[in-house]
């Protein structure tokens, strides 16, 4: 505390003196940025250095940039393109699964109902052909026993004929002739 | 003297040249402003060579910026007002970097002078004009003549039209030079106040901490500034070059 005041004493001279030292040296000149002696020289420079900058960003750095983000959008375009395509390629090759899983599966049905009706077509062939050839056998077994049965009958008339005749020769003891009797048998039948 | 904040503004002659009895030196604002020139070019330049697919920061830094400026002019001017884009990303980028320059200490601050302000405002207003008249012959001057105002405030509403016009150039370089130029002041100011109370011993030093604080802050709000100045200086553009497209309100 008290070496303070003692510094603040010694100081506050100092700096009054530096600010009337200021005073005159900027009190020549005007405030720097309305001083138009520097006008001219600004103005040129100005011109120069931004014309140049506008040329070089112009020809230089701006179709440098605009290339570069139509170069990006130009890719992520295309790579959505692309996407998209791929998925529309996935899409169309689960459309021809399934398009070929209901063919098959049509298709399935149609050899099963084609196996089914094959199986009973020729059931029912085999079947028609072993009945015809039963009919055929269970015919040729009837005509044979007709035959057989015919053959038998007319055996039948001359044994009759024969018994009769022998029969009455032993009873009557006399011949009779064979027309008398086979009418004889044949009116008993 | 170090505390005179308006030592900043000071203009020194580098390379003295006279041409017809004008003064055409090469001064501490000329190397600022080829300095401003030189980063944002360079900057711009190199960041974008590889021509990645896939940009790393700082390509992406000089993508972001062409894509702000690109939408801030189809915004305002629609896309007729694309072949004004390199000058307005041009302007854009030139007054950004002067002023994020300026920043740094003991650099100059080439946007701190009125003429560099109001030379670029008077060029982009000339620019409308020219463009203007260029592309709408006589129509241009409807611009001055709001549709649907009733025939009896023509003439009151057409005066103010022509007076808001012509202060177009001023308001345009004097936002951007008062804010530069106010902005340094504080700081140098503040920073002044650190520099002088901490002279007063340990009270001094103390006292010191609040412009400290106040300084370090400021010089964030100048960063802010400095993009925001840039910002509206571009936008101010693009709105004014859509009167010189689209004339009619």
């Amino acid at each position: 505390m008290f070496v303070t005041p003692g510094y603040a004493q010694e100081e506050a001279p100092a700096l009054d003196e530096a600010h009337t030292v200021e005073g005159p040296e900027h009190g020549g000149g005007s405030f720097p940025p309305f001083d138009a002696s520097t006008f001219p020289s600004q103005i040129l420079w100005l011109a120069i250095t931004f014309g140049l900058f506008y040329l070089f960003l112009k020809r230089a750095v701006l179709p440098r940039i605009g290339g570069i983000l139509e170069n990006r959008h130009g890719r992520i375009q295309q790579d959505l393109d692309q996407a998209s395509r791929l998925q529309e390629e996935a899409d169309a090759a689960v459309a021809a699964y399934e398009q070929e899983l209901t063919d098959a599966r049509a298709k399935a049905n149609v050899i099963g109902q084609e196996a089914r009706d094959g199986a009973k077509a020729s059931a029912e062939t085999a079947r028609k052909k072993v009945e015809a050839s039963l009919d055929k056998k269970l015919g040729d077994a009837e005509a044979h026993i007709a035959s057989i049965k015919a053959a038998a009958m007319k055996e039948v008339g001359t044994i009759a004929e024969d018994t009769a005749g022998a029969i009455v020769q032993e009873l009557v003891g006399g011949k009779l002739d064979k027309g008398t009797i086979a009418a004889a048998v044949k009116a008993v039948r | 003297m170090a505390n005179d904040p308006i030592h900043q503004f000071q203009i020194s002659k580098w390379i003295p040249i006279e041409i017809g009895g004008l003064d055409f030196s090469f001064t501490n604002a000329s190397a600022f402003m080829v300095a401003t020139v030189a980063a944002a070019g360079a900057f711009l330049y190199l960041t974008t060579s590889s021509r990645g697919l896939v940009p790393g920061r700082l390509q992406s830094i000089s993508e972001m910026s062409y894509e702000f400026v690109a939408s801030m002019l189809r915004d305002a001017a629609g896309s007729h007002g694309m072949k004004f884009f390199p000058f307005v990303f041009s302007l854009f980028m030139f007054v950004l970097v002067a002023n994020l320059l300026g920043l740094f200490p003991y650099f100059f601050t080439v946007t701190s002078h009125i003429i560099v302000t109001f030379a670029l405002a008077l060029l982009v207003i000339g620019t409308v004009v020219v463009y203007g008249f260029y592309k709408n012959g006589i129509g241009f001057l409807k611009l001055f003549v709001p549709s649907g105002v009733p025939g009896v405030l023509i003439p009151l509403v057409v005066l103010i039209e022509v007076i808001s016009f012509l202060s177009r150039p001023i308001s345009l370089s004097v936002r951007l030079f008062a804010n530069m130029l106010a902005g340094h002041i504080t700081l140098k100011v503040f920073a002044g106040f650190v520099t002088s109370l901490s002279a007063f011993g340990a009270v001094g030093i103390a006292g010191s901490i609040l412009p400290l604080a106040m300084t370090v802050a400021i010089t964030g709000l100048e960063f802010l500034v400095a993009f925001l100045q840039a910002y509206v200086f571009a936008v101010l553009t693009c709105m004014y070059l859509n009167d010189a497209i689209h004339p009619g309100h």
